[in-house]
């Protein structure tokens, strides 16, 4: 049977046979992610509204190196955040290292930026519209981020996504930071490399369907949602 | 606020100069509506005197100095709405002013009442009609009360009936003594609305007379041509 | 609003520090290790009996003997066992670790195509084998990540009077024992792999074993407690405790019944 055959196959048995070493493994994955992405929300957003509204000087600065770190490869990421969670690092004493909450600090890294970026552009684009009205009636530009990242928050849903998605998929910080311990720190793309180190390439492929199911099952969930919000507000 | 005094205020955008020198005294009553051709500096004054543009020479004297923070409100030509609902979009409003929830929803209820969109208060505001949208926005600079209100031509491009509904409200504002400057080309209307008129072209005004003199006797050539329908554009190079 | 964005935040710390405390639950140490073991399918055998048995959850990270010591070096690891006996012995005299023992060996076996154009079955011994894949210049993937089975590698060319980096037919993959497999497969190519990874690696395509059993492809494990006195947070009483344990008779016949197929894999040590 060659070998994407096999994958399928391999797939579908794991999803029907509701596999609880898979199961703990989503299960890890989308609390890790989750939470990354939670944070990316209540961090990300109103930092890149706050840049596509603001004026200070810096700010262009600001946005290039923003726009920059989206592109950082989560590799980087992970050995700063070992780095700094390592024992001898500035975080060690904490001994998070090897543990879902390295994890998660790392996802966080890498998803603020992206999440930042796109909301700086959506809020920026919205900003050019209300201008004149906000500060016609007398909003600060403080109260103006509020305003506008309530206003802008079917569109802001893809910045989430786009966070969830990075968050879900990488794997080079998980890896480092989190250690591939199995029952403790194995995530779904953790798995995957593993299995693919272990040459059982058709199982790496299931686990990757399986990875995929959820991600679409979570994006599925989010166009939902935001259809009907559009239909009550657009 | 009143008497507001405007002395030989300055304005320059990409190499033109929209205000050159307009000057002018208003008093504390009434509706007074600008006219003037287009690109005469009409609603470059309406967002001076709200605070979104700095002149570049002149000054404003608000009676007791400085431009006030509070008791002005603007309507622009082509309103912003929320993705909110109706209700969502007027209580906005009170939010700069520190005024409790619970309050906003009342008084926003209550002025949406009074323009006639009551009925769909917890509709999306996006998708209103030109006309209620103008009504909306008047719902919105009204219920915070203002001092003074701006409307930068409020019935452009609207059906005969929506014109009048927004008329009626205007009327109505000034009658709990509210300031108005409007700006508008519908000289039927500013015959029906204004105590008096501002005529600006060139980004000076040319002559501010009450609303009956200026219509029979205009004093200056620009205006006469204007209300003629012969004053040519006025495009500076 | 801004009440919202510090209630979210909240939920996320709250998040955070249950994910935190669920992961510490009960008592647990680091072994930092090397993909070979990990890969071969060993820790999911012995693991749970001595965790059923002393009630101390082990945490497996698998890496490269380098990096293994490098995360005992820094203080990441309660416990560390790998396979480079130079640098296990240079590890505790520069007073990372302590108590070294021996554990264990396995062998490595040289992988290629089953064609076996350099003609290693018929090698006298390892030396040779290394010799004659130079001298017809054969692909050979090279681990080229300083784990034990690279630095043993590296040895047998020396032994072969090879210099083998720069060359044409050698290359560096930089990977774990499967990525190199995987490489070695897809390319048809040779390389030494342990004989545990080998035995559970499911992609060999054309690869098998060409040569083995040189006592100089033996492979031995030790294993080390981070030095306490240097890094005080190391779980000193129970990383002791595995420690006795694997070397304990009842580690050592774990170890021995640990089949893939019929096949033993790992030896306890001493003899």
């Amino acid at each position: 049977m060659n070998g994407l055959g096999l994958a399928f196959s391999d797939a579908f048995a794991l999803l029907a046979g509701f596999d609880r070493r898979v199961a703990e493994i989503v299960l890890l994955s989308l609390q890790v992610s989750g939470l990354a992405v939670l944070f990316g929300t209540v961090l990300g957003l109103p930092l890149g509204a706050c840049l596509g509204v603001g004026r200070f000087p810096g700010r262009q600065a600001l946005v290039v190196l923003l726009n920059g770190c989206m592109g950082l490869p989560s590799v980087v990421v992970g050995v700063v955040v070992y780095l700094a969670l390592s024992r001898s690092g500035p975080l060690g004493k904490f001994g998070l290292l090897y543990s879902p909450a390295a994890m998660v600090i790392a996802q966080t890294l890498l998803v603020v930026p992206l999440m930042a970026a796109i909301a700086r552009q959506v809020v920026e684009d919205a900003w050019r519209d209300y201008e004149e009205e906000l500060t016609a009636m007398g909003f600060g530009w403080a109260d103006s981020v509020r305003v506008l990242l309530h206003d802008c928050r079917h569109s802001l849903l893809v910045a989430v996504l786009a966070g969830l998605g990075r968050a879900m998929s990488e794997v080079g910080a998980v890896m480092i930071v989190g250690g591939n311990i199995e029952h403790s720190t194995r995530t779904m793309t953790t798995a995957i490399a593993l299995e693919t180190s272990k040459g059982d390439l058709p199982l790496a492929v299931a686990l990757g369907l399986v990875l995929l199911a959820v991600i679409l099952l979570l994006n599925g969930i989010a166009h939902a949602l935001r259809q009907w919000a559009m239909r009550r507000y657009a | 606020m009143f008497p507001l005094t405007v002395r030989e205020l300055r304005w320059a955008a990409g190499g033109r100069q929209v205000l050159d020198g307009l000057s002018v005294d208003l008093g504390g009553e009434g509706i007074t509506i600008l006219l003037g051709p287009n690109g005469a500096g009409k609603s470059v004054f309406l967002r001076m005197l709200c605070g979104l543009l700095e002149a570049d020479g002149g000054s404003i004297d608000w009676g007791t100095g400085a431009r006030p923070a509070r008791g002005i409100a603007m309507v622009f030509q082509q309103p912003r709405m929320l993705r909110d609902s109706l209700l969502g979009n007027v209580e906005l409003a009170l939010r700069p002013l520190g005024v409790p929830a619970a309050e906003r929803r009342a008084r926003a209820q209550a002025v949406l009442e009074r323009v006639g969109l009551a009925g769909r208060a917890a509709d999306s505001a996006r998708g209103l009609s030109g006309g209620e949208r103008q009504r909306l926005a008047l719902a919105r600079a009204w219920i915070t009360r203002p001092r003074l209100l701006l409307l930068d031509e409020p019935t452009a491009s609207l059906d005969p009936g929506s014109v009048d509904a927004i008329e009626r409200i205007v009327r109505e504002i000034r009658t709990e003594g509210t300031r108005i400057l409007m700006t508008t080309h519908n000289l039927g209307q500013a015959t029906r609305l204004a105590d008096d008129v501002v005529f600006i072209d060139a980004g000076r005004v040319c002559e501010h007379a009450p609303v009956q003199r200026f219509f029979a006797r205009p004093a200056s050539q620009a205006a006469r041509l204007y209300i003629q329908g012969e004053l040519p554009w006025r495009m500076a190079f | 609003m801004a009440h919202g964005i510090l209630k979210k935040l909240k939920l996320a710390v709250l998040g955070l520090a249950a994910l935190a405390s669920a992961a510490h639950a009960g008592e647990s140490i680091v072994l930092a290790s090397t993909t070979s073991t990990e890969q071969s399918g060993l820790f999911n055998f012995i693991l749970p009996i001595f965790e059923k048995d002393s009630g101390i959850a082990v945490k497996v990270v698998a890496l490269g003997t380098g990096q293994a010591l490098d995360v005992g070096r820094r203080g990441d690891a309660d416990v560390l066992l790998v396979h480079d006996r130079a640098a296990e012995d240079k590890f505790v005299a520069d007073g990372y670790g302590v108590d070294r023992r021996d554990v264990m060996y396995n062998d490595f076996v040289l992988v290629g195509p089953a064609a076996d154009a350099a003609g290693v079955k018929g090698a006298r011994d390892a030396v040779d084998a290394f010799g004659r894949i130079a001298g017809k210049g054969v692909s050979w993937v090279s681990r080229g990540d300083r784990s034990g089975t690279h630095a043993a590698e590296l040895r047998f060319w020396q032994s072969a009077g090879v210099e083998p980096k720069g060359q044409g037919w050698y290359k560096e993959a930089g990977a774990g024992m499967g990525p190199t497999l995987n490489m070695a497969a897809g390319m048809g190519a040779y390389t030494l792999a342990d004989r545990g990874t080998w035995a559970s690696f499911r992609n060999r395509q054309d690869l098998a074993i060409l040569f083995a059993g040189d006592p100089r492809l033996y492979n031995p494990y030790g294993v080390i407690l981070v030095n306490p006195a240097r890094h005080p947070h190391v779980k000193r009483a129970a990383g002791e405790r595995f420690i006795d344990w694997i070397t304990s008779p009842a580690g050592r016949r774990a170890i021995s019944a640990y089949r893939i197929g019929n096949e033993q894999l790992f030896y306890p040590l001493p003899k």
